[in-house]
């Protein structure tokens, strides 16, 4: 059989890290980073003897993040210890929860390879602590603990097995990273660790209703990682059944730099975690007041925005659905637009430049470095004819470098807009002067030789000559 | 009498009276550890030095004129699994036999803001497992009442340094009756409060959610006393409740007319020592004399207790002592190449057999295709104990039961099986699985001259009822003037 005939099943178990100012069960620092073990007291450090106290923050996040993905939430829910032994756990036990989570049955919607709305379901969010991180030596001496990171607070969102590529994977994800973003419940920072997925992948033949045996990536943390460990990990599955193998349960890692998965432990060696319920702690009840009132001061959904902007600002569907996908995109269009009334060209910008030099310096939105008022300068003084847009790809680029007041940046670099009619025609006289060839083919009915001498122009003033000045000048000139 | 014969309300009167100073009392204590504590064993650390210095610095404060708390001066023993900042803290164990704890547990917060001063940390079995004190890993504390009998456990250094006076009184903690059994082996009164009345903070962790610190003294009133300190609402410790405060001292009124008192039969049935059953008979006739009525019933569920406490407490310590894994604190194995190693290596040197025992008993039960039979099963049966309890507490105040069916056993005649040694627990344990409060008062002693101890369990929160309970019947026979403890060898 072809490759075509199967079909890919995808899972994902989300790990999303909340930015509550203090840890899960006490109140050091959820800050990321910091000096190794200086985040840390006895109840995260797990001295004998102390008992953890649940930070009622992190249950107001998780059933945020339980409503804006239509999950329903449970009145009664309590927390579980995952027993296992790791450096990084030093009380030995995750507290996490078992069989009473927060948040069940909820959905996202993405667009499926046809461009159609799809349905993802959510099974739950649970909420349990991060674990400490441990540096290993790299000459093999040993290595170091570091607890800042443990009792870090964690919503898991574990999705039903409803994807069916790559593609859609990273749409779900990023979908729910867009969402954690807008209700401000977690920095989803995945270079820092802060969000990242346990990939489930199976296999099947078109048609068949049961699903293939899955195999689980855990710890990703890029989409370009997940996207190429599923198609890795599905081709070599369907390779093992088109071979007359059988694909086994199996935990793996995925190598970002061999591009392969690598066993890192099989169904033999599936952990025990005997969870029970933590007796440390009470359990949690909610009532319906809390959870309404939760639910009434969430704030704007991703899809209400993205229908506002087709209706105030007759942007595309599309240019819609980029910016709102990011909350922070979507804030610095909104930010821009108190200070400028030109919605399709702020919108024009951050989709282009600005989210190209994103990608090319790898930054997130959220690092963007200067403000929604700067940008509204620029656009302004684009608007009033102060710049080319040809200057203004340089003033963006200057904003990422060093932000400040694009008035003073095009000041300082001298990069304001020749306008000034008798400086524009001397430079039109030089130009026609040194292009001889170019003038007879205007003159011999070339049209398109304006366009060559008006970007010779631009050359020689780098940009600054006022481009519609130009033209009109140099048929001017050139008719006498 | 002597300085240390004294309970602490007899103390703090002599205080008030100038009669006795604070410097004279704790170089007694002092004296009398020095003196007794080779025969008794019942210190894992003595602070004698520390101790006699906050004895001058408190006497100091008191002849500047500054205003002092009542208990400001009286000395205490810590049972030695209670956190103390900057003093070991063992539990007993080679784990943790050079564990200095960054903190102090929110008990010993209040211990010392009172100014009481802390005479040492007391021996335990090896985190509070055990009914002998003789699962220590650091010694074998003695019964004052005769040296070759166990303490009980497993605060049995805690009760024996009271019973032998080297203590005026002392922190225990109490699982499955580690206050009340030794307390009943050696003589003296032993108070498990309700589940959540004490804060857990800074207790290190045998079974969370029985695990409860109490008060080891000589009488009940001392009881009601340290009871009026240790009780409130922690936030550091979720499970402590949030109750009306009741000062439990003007609880005991030495009157029990009309009292309603249950006799649960099953506590009476066959394995009861003939000695401690006669003494119990007695007992009860006292409290109908007293104006007391007294009831037979049945407890039937009690005879599944024992079974439920051992899977559950099991079950919470397999999970509560997986941080002792040598990597932050504690006992690391010196043989290793391998993490694994260092775990398995390091937990089975550091732990003792009962420890290692319990470990893999609760783990087992924990097992995934297991948890229903084993620990769903006993949480059912918990639920169980409790509403039958519950029942209970509708008809009567009180419920009185031996607290031991036997007195002080020899050293070693039990150590070697740990079923045997479980059933020493059969009175005490179903009282921790329904989270209620008992306490053990002396109530005779046997033929050999050892003391027999009885239990009066009181219903969720109702300490002052079994506290006046036990204060009246304490008025009636005067135990602590008629038996002493001999120190027999």
């Amino acid at each position: 059989m072809a490759k075509n005939d199967y079909e890919i099943v995808v899972g994902l178990e989300i790990h999303a890290e909340l930015k509550t100012k203090t840890k899960i069960f006490c109140s050091c620092s959820n800050e990321f980073g910091g000096n190794p073990n200086t985040h840390c007291c006895p109840v995260c450090m797990a001295m004998p003897g102390a008992l953890p106290v649940l930070n009622e923050k992190v249950v107001e996040y998780a059933v945020k993040a339980g409503l804006a993905t239509g999950c329903s939430i449970s009145k009664d829910s309590k927390n579980d210890r995952k027993n296992y032994f790791y450096p990084d756990t030093p009380r030995a036990y995750q507290i996490s929860q078992f069989d009473k989570p927060l948040c069940n049955n909820g959905y996202v919607e993405i667009e499926d390879e046809d461009g159609n709305k799809k349905k993802i379901g959510i099974l739950r969010i649970h909420i349990e602590d991060d674990a400490g991180k441990l540096n290993h030596n790299e000459f093999g001496a040993g290595s170091l603990v570091d607890l800042n990171r443990a009792g870090a607070p964690l919503i898991e969102i574990v999705s039903l097995p409803d994807m069916r590529s790559a593609k859609e994977a990273e749409r779900y994800m990023k979908k729910i990273k867009s969402i954690l973003e807008y209700i401000e419940v977690s920095d989803c920072k995945m270079q820092e660790g802060s969000l990242r997925a346990d990939v489930n992948v199976s296999v099947r033949k078109k048609g068949d209703t049961k699903f293939g045996t899955r195999t689980e990536m855990k710890g990703m943390s890029s989409f370009r990682s997940i996207v190429r460990a599923i198609e890795y990990e599905a081709e070599r599955q369907i390779d093992v059944i088109e071979n007359g193998g059988e694909v086994f349960q199996t935990t793996l890692r995925w190598d970002d730099i061999s591009g392969r998965t690598f066993l890192m432990r099989d169904k033999e060696d599936a952990q025990d975690y005997r969870y029970f319920p933590e007796p440390d702690l009470v359990s949690i009840r909610l009532s319906d007041e809390y959870i309404e009132n939760v639910k009434n001061n969430l704030p704007e959904l991703p899809e209400s925005r993205k229908q506002r902007y087709l209706m105030e600002y007759g942007l595309s569907e599309k240019d819609a659905r980029l910016l709102t996908a990011s909350k922070y995109l979507s804030d610095l269009f909104e930010g821009t637009l108190k200070e400028c009334s030109n919605a399709k060209a702020t919108a024009n910008w951050i989709l282009s430049d600005i989210s190209r030099i994103l990608n090319e310096k790898e930054m997130e939105a959220d690092q963007i470095p200067f403000t929604a008022k700067e940008l509204a300068k620029m656009i302004e003084l684009i608007d009033k004819g102060t710049i080319s847009s040809a200057i203004a790809k340089k003033v963006i680029e200057e904003l990422f470098e060093n932000p400040q007041d694009p008035e003073i940046i095009i000041k300082e670099k001298g990069w304001i807009q020749i306008s000034d009619e008798g400086a524009i025609r001397e430079i039109v006289l030089k130009i026609i002067e040194a292009n001889p060839q170019s003038v007879a083919d205007y003159k011999g009915g070339k049209d398109r030789a304006i366009g060559f001498l008006v970007g010779q122009a631009m050359k020689e003033t780098k940009g600054k000559a006022n481009p519609g000045m130009l033209n009109k000048m140099f048929i001017e000139e050139l008719s006498k | 009498m002597e300085i240390t014969e004294l309970t602490v309300h007899e103390l703090q009167e002599k205080i008030k009276s100038k009669e006795l100073t604070i410097t004279q009392i704790t170089k007694a204590y002092v004296d009398r550890i020095q003196d007794k504590e080779k025969d008794v064993n019942a210190f894992i650390t003595t602070l004698t030095d520390e101790a006699i210095e906050k004895s001058k610095e408190i006497e100091e404060k008191i002849n500047n004129g500054e205003e002092v708390s009542n208990l400001a001066g009286i000395p205490i023993g810590i049972k030695d699994n209670i956190c103390t900042k900057g003093i070991k803290t063992t539990c007993a164990s080679k784990m943790l036999e050079n564990f200095v704890a960054p903190y102090d547990a929110t008990i010993i917060e209040k211990i010392n803001s009172e100014g009481l001063i802390n005479l040492g940390k007391l021996n335990m079995d090896e985190f509070a497992m055990g009914s002998s004190t003789e699962h220590s890993a650091l010694k074998a504390t003695k019964n004052p009442w005769n040296l070759n009998t166990v303490p009980g456990g497993s605060s049995g250094g805690s009760a024996a340094a009271v019973s032998a006076n080297m203590v005026p009184w002392a922190l225990g903690s109490d699982t499955g009756g580690s206050i009340r059994q030794p307390a009943s082996l050696c003589g003296v009164v032993g108070l498990k409060p309700t589940y959540g009345l004490v804060s857990r903070y800074g207790l290190v962790a045998f079974a969370s959610s029985l695990d409860q610190i109490g008060p080891i003294t000589k009488d009940v009133m001392d009881s009601a006393i340290l009871l009026n300190l240790l009780v409130g609402r922690d936030e550091r410790d979720t499970t402590s409740l949030d109750t009306p405060k009741v000062d439990y001292v003007d609880c005991l009124k030495n009157d029990v007319k009309g009292l309603k008192i249950g006799i649960p039969k099953e506590f009476y049935a066959e394995g009861l020592n003939e000695e401690v059953r006669a003494s119990l008979n007695n007992a009860i006739e006292k409290y109908k004399e007293l104006g007391a009525e007294v009831e037979e019933f049945s407890l039937d569920i009690a005879k599944y207790s024992l079974a439920a406490y051992y899977i559950i407490a099991c079950a919470e310590a397999s999970s509560n002592l997986g941080r002792f894994d040598g990597i932050r604190y504690g006992y690391r194995t010196k043989n290793y190449e391998s993490l694994e190693d260092i775990y398995v290596n390091s937990r089975s040197e550091g732990f003792g057999d009962e420890v290692k025992r319990r470990i893999i008993l609760g783990t087992y039960v924990l097992s995934s295709g297991y948890y229903d039979a084993y620990y769903k099963k006993a949480q059912q049966v918990r639920t169980l104990v409790k509403n039958e309890f519950d029942k209970a507490f509708e008809k009567y105040d009180v419920i009185i039961t031996p607290t031991s069916p036997v007195v002080a056993f020899e050293a070693g005649t039990k150590s070697k099986n740990p079923l045997e040694m479980y059933l020493a627990d059969i009175c005490t344990v179903s009282v921790n699985v329904a989270g209620l409060p008992g306490i053990s008062i002396p109530c005779g002693v046997d033929s050999n001259g050892l003391p027999i101890g009885m239990q009066i369990i009181g219903n969720r929160f109702c300490e002052g009822t079994i506290l006046n309970t036990a204060y009246t019947f304490e008025q009636a026979i005067k135990f602590r003037d008629n038996f002493k403890p001999t120190f027999k060898k």
